[in-house]
C-alpha cells in the first residue's frame, strides 16, 4: 500500500496527480477461500479487515454484487453516537465509537469524521423523561451524555425555534459531544484499500446466487463469476439478508423497508451540529460542502427499491420547517433511499447460524453506519473464533427463542 | 409512490394506505405444544420476499378496512388485491420476479 502524508501529497502534487496507484486491485476470484464475505459494504469491507488485522486470516474475499459502498453505506447520513439506552447495546456502539476515533490514522486515510456532537430533541414530557433516563445510563456505561435545556440548545442551534407554542415544543434534549458524522465513501474505500494491502481480494461486480451446502455445512457461494468455495461464509449484506438466508434455507425475523433522505442546496455555515427527533422522525445536519442533510422515517411497506414515497419525505420535510422555520426557503438538491434491514427489537444480529460455516450480520436497520467498524470487529472475532466476542453475545439469532430481545425502539427505532 | 386500488373505495395514493405486514400468518392451533423456535419462528420469522409478496393493507385514511394484495416489491406493481379470507392469487401468477435489480 502507498501510504498518504503530506510529503506524498506535495510530490504527488508537483507531478499533476498522474501517478497515484490504484487503491485496491481487482483480482478474478479465487476457486477457494477461508473465509467469504458476502456484500461489499463498510460491514463487509471492516469485517475482511479485522479478519486479515486482527486474527492473521489473509485468504479472504469479499464479493459484492455492484460496486463497493454501493449500498446503505454510500446512501446514509452518516451520524455516529452511542448513547443507546440498555448495556448490550450502548457496550457495543461505545466500541465502536472507539474505534471511529483512531480510525483515520489506522487506515491512514482521512474518513472525515467529525465530532460536533449529536443532539436528540425532547417535544413532550414523556420525551424529556426518557431523555433523563437514557442520558443517566449513558453516563453509568462511561459514555458522555449530557442533558440540555431549551435555551442551551438554542445557544448551539440559533436556527432552532424554541417558542412555546410551536407545533413540536423543544422541552430539552440529550446531547453527546464526542458523535458527530463522517464521509460515508471514506470508510469504504479506507477499510478497502487497508484489507486489499493484507492480501484481501475484493470482487465487485459478482452477485452471490447460491449458498453451497455439503451434508448441511455451508461450502461456499454460486457467484455470476463462478463457484467460490469457502470455509466459512460471513453475509452482510444489509437490506438483502433476508434474500441469501433464503438461499440456504434460513428463515430471519428480518423485513426490508425503503429509507430516504435528501439533501438542500449548499448553504453558509449555519449548523454544526446534528439535531435528531425521534418523535417528528426527521433529523439534520449540515454537510462540509454547505448542503443541509436530512433523513426520513423509514416507509411502512416491504420494499427492495432503494426509493420511497413521496409522502415520507413531505413528512420529515414537514417537521423540519416546523422546527427550523428559517430552512422553508431552501431549495432540496437531491433525494434517494437505501434498503434497510430491520429487526423486531430493533437491534443488529451477529453471530453464528444454525447451518454450519454460515455466519451472519444484519439487523442494523437505520443505524449501522455508525457501527461499520465496531461491526466488523465482533463478526471478525466470531468467523476466526467460531464463536461470539464478549459484545455480540448478546446480539445473535437465538434470542429470539430465548426471549431475551433487547428494546431499543427507544433509542433506535427511528433515530439512525 | 404507487396507487393502491382499495376494494370498497378504488384507486387512491398508497399514502392514504397502511401496510400490515405479512398476509396469511397463521396463529398456531397449541403453543403450548410448540417448542422455543418454532413460537419464535411464527412470532418474528418473516419472508421479506424479493419480489411478489403478500401482505395486508389497511385504508386507515379511508374507509378504515384491512384487505390484503399482493404487490412486488421491487418495482411496486400491485399483482392483484383481494379481500381477507380470499385466496391469494395463483403462485404463477406471483411469477414476475424483480425487475430491476438493486
Ligand atoms: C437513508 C439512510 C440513512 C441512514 N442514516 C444513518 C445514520 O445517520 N447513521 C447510521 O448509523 N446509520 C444510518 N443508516 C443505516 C446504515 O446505512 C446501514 O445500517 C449500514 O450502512 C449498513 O452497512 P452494511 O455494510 O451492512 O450494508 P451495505 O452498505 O448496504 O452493504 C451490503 C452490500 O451487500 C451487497 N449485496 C447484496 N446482495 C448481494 C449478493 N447477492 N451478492 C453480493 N453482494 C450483495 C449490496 O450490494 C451492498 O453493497 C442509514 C441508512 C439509510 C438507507
Ligand atoms: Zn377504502
Amino acid at each position: 500500500m502507498q501510504r498518504f502524508s503530506a510529503l506524498r501529497l506535495l510530490g504527488h502534487g508537483l507531478t499533476g496527480h498522474k501517478h497515484w496507484r490504484q487503491s485496491w486491485r481487482h483480482p478474478e476470484p479465487k476457486r477457494e477461500y477461508d473465509v467469504v464475505i458476502v456484500g461489499g459494504g463498510g460491514h463487509g469491507l471492516a469485517t475482511a479487515y479485522y479478519l486479515a488485522r486482527e486474527h492473521g486470516m489473509t485468504n479472504i474475499a469479499v464479493v459484492e454484487k455492484g460496486w463497493i459502498g454501493g449500498g446503505n453505506t454510500g446512501r446514509n447520513t452518516t451520524i455516529v453516537r452511542s448513547n443507546y439506552l440498555w448495556d448490550e447495546a450502548a457496550h457495543l456502539y461505545e466500541k465502536s465509537l472507539k474505534l471511529w476515533e483512531g480510525l483515520s490514522h489506522e487506515l491512514n486515510f482521512n474518513v472525515m469524521f467529525s465530532q460536533r456532537g449529536v443532539m436528540n430533541l425532547a417535544h413532550s414530557l414523556q420525551d424529556v423523561r426518557d431523555a433523563e433516563r437514557r442520558a443517566n445510563a449513558n453516563v453509568l456505561n462511561g459514555i458522555d451524555s449530557e442533558i440540555l435545556t431549551p435555551e442551551q440548545i438554542r445557544q448551539k442551534v440559533p436556527l432552532i425555534s424554541i417558542s412555546p407554542t410551536a407545533r413540536y415544543p423543544v422541552l430539552g434534549a440529550t446531547f453527546q459531544p464526542r458523535g458527530g458524522v463522517a464521509r460515508h465513501d471514506a470508510i469504504t474505500w479506507g477499510y478497502a484499500r487497508a484489507a486489499d494491502a493484507l492480501g484481501v481480494d475484493i470482487i465487485q461486480n459478482c452477485e452471490v446466487t447460491g449458498v453451497l451446502k455439503e451434508s448441511g455445512h455451508v461450502v461456499g457461494v454460486e457467484t455470476t463469476r463462478g463457484v467460490i468455495r469457502a470455509r466459512k461464509v460471513g453475509v452482510v449484506a444489509a437490506g438483502h439478508s433476508s434474500v441469501i438466508a433464503q438461499m440456504a434455507g434460513l428463515r430471519l425475523p428480518i423485513e426490508s423497508h425503503p429509507l430516504q433522505a435528501f439533501v438542500s442546496e449548499p448553504c453558509k455555515p449555519a449548523l454544526d451540529t446534528v439535531v435528531m427527533s425521534n418523535a417528528v422522525h426527521a433529523y439534520i445536519s449540515q454537510s462540509d460542502k454547505g448542503e443541509f442533510v436530512v433523513g426520513a422515517g423509514i416507509d411502512g411497506y416491504n420494499g427492495y427499491s432503494q426509493s420511497g414515497g413521496y409522502n415520507v419525505i413531505e413528512g420529515a420535510v414537514a417537521a423540519i420547517v416546523e422546527l427550523f422555520p428559517t430552512l422553508s426557503r431552501i431549495r432540496l438538491m437531491r433525494q434517494w433511499g437505501g434498503i434497510v434491514d430491520v429487526a423486531p427489537d430493533a437491534c443488529p444480529i451477529i453471530g453464528l447460524t444454525p447451518l454450519k460455516g454460515l455466519y451472519i450480520n444484519c439487523g442494523w436497520g437505520t443505524g449501522g453506519f455508525k457501527s461499520t467498524p465496531g461491526s466488523g470487529w465482533v463478526l471478525a472475532h466470531t468467523i476466526a473464533h467460531n464463536r461470539p466476542h464478549e459484545l455480540n453475545l448478546p446480539f445473535t439469532l437465538e434470542r429470539f427463542s430465548s426471549g431475551a430481545l433487547i428494546d431499543e425502539h427507544g433509542a433506535a427505532g427511528v433515530a439512525h | 409512490m404507487f396507487l393502491i386500488e382499495c376494494p370498497w373505495c378504488g384507486r387512491r395514493d398508497q399514502g392514504e394506505f397502511s401496510c400490515g405486514g405479512e398476509a396469511h400468518i397463521v396463529r398456531p392451533a397449541s403453543p403450548d405444544d410448540l417448542d422455543d423456535e418454532s413460537w419464535a419462528d411464527y412470532l418474528f420469522n418473516r419472508k421479506n420476499p424479493k419480489g411478489v409478496h403478500l401482505e395486508q393493507w389497511v385504508h386507515i385514511q379511508g374507509c378504515g378496512r384491512w384487505f390484503n394484495a399482493a404487490r412486488n416489491t421491487v418495482s411496486n406493481k400491485i399483482v392483484s388485491v383481494y379481500k381477507v379470507g380470499e385466496e391469494p392469487p395463483h403462485p404463477e401468477k406471483r411469477k414476475p420476479v424483480p425487475e430491476s435489480g438493486q
